[in-house]
């Protein structure tokens, strides 16, 4: 580990922490199916940095940027399914809406 | 130790997060997310990791938006009764964030740093080659898994959807 490097790691990680607030807060707060979508995307850049970050500061970049290559493959593959499964919602009740899916229940009843 | 222009590049990224997340059209917000992106790959380069940042900025910085507004583009607009409900309700739930955002950065900025991070013992590998395809080629494996299992998962979400219709 590269100690010269050492103080930089809470700056970044003060950033890094904000941003998965801000995600976190993104899915807590909204209705929205695709800024839900937008808010997980926000955590895994977090995530990617705090990666690239450590990698940086212990010396070891190769092997942070293969873990970070895999994260971003799961990632895609993440929002290409999610994406679909919003399609597939939106199709079934006309709304991206989270609220909207609680009357799935009712919409059972009315066909049973 | 940070770097004026590490700096610079870690305020822009939490700005354009914050406009990504506080912006009300979601074209806007998957533009936001792009150039979060962006900015997170030059911070990734500058970090010396050459490799993840170009992965970064194609995938995530062009890929990823181009699927946002895609899905944006199949679902319909709202109506001009619902934006007007929508806009008073949206400002109630995010007034808080960006205090909440620089009020944490504010106060873990004030904490003391446990300084004494220990070491790690894997084998120091210098080259990202070696890494992907000797060192952790399950690794890869498990990547083609999880693009097989994503492109099935799609096929069939959007082959119900076109039965549907």
């Amino acid at each position: 580990m590269n100690s010269a490097l050492l103080p930089m790691f809470w700056p970044f990680c003060i950033f890094v922490l904000m941003i998965l607030v801000i995600g976190f807060y993104c899915i807590l707060v909204t209705y929205n199916l695709i800024r839900a979508l937008i808010g997980v995307e926000l955590l895994m850049k977090a995530a990617t940095l705090l990666l690239i970050l450590v990698g940086y500061i212990t010396g070891q970049t190769a092997l942070a940027q293969s873990l970070v290559i895999t994260l971003i493959v799961v990632e895609v593959v993440v929002m290409v399914v999610a994406a679909g499964i919003i399609l597939r919602i939106y199709s079934h009740t006309d709304s991206v809406d989270v609220r909207d899916l609680l009357k799935l229940k009712d919409k059972d009843k009315t066909n049973a | 130790m940070l770097g004026h222009l590490n700096l610079l590049l870690l305020i822009i990224l939490l700005v354009s997060a914050l406009w990504t997340v506080l912006t009300r059209s979601l074209i806007r917000s998957a533009i936001g997310l792009a150039l979060t992106s962006a900015v997170l790959a030059v911070i990734i380069f500058r970090l010396g990791s050459p490799l993840a940042a170009v992965c970064e900025l194609s995938v995530c910085a062009g890929l990823i938006p181009v699927l946002f507004v895609s899905t944006i583009s199949l679902t319909h607009p709202r109506t001009q009764a619902e934006k007007l409900e929508h806009r008073r309700g949206r400002l109630k739930r995010f007034i808080f964030l960006p205090f909440v955002a620089l009020g944490l950065g504010l106060f873990l900025s004030l904490m003391k740093l446990p300084l004494n991070i220990p070491s790690p013992l894997a084998q120091r590998v210098y080259d990202v080659r070696e890494v992907i395809w000797n060192m952790r080629s399950l690794d890869l494996i498990g990547q083609v898994i999880i693009f097989l299992a994503g492109v099935f998962g799609v096929v069939i979400l959007l082959k119900e959807i076109k039965s549907h219709e």
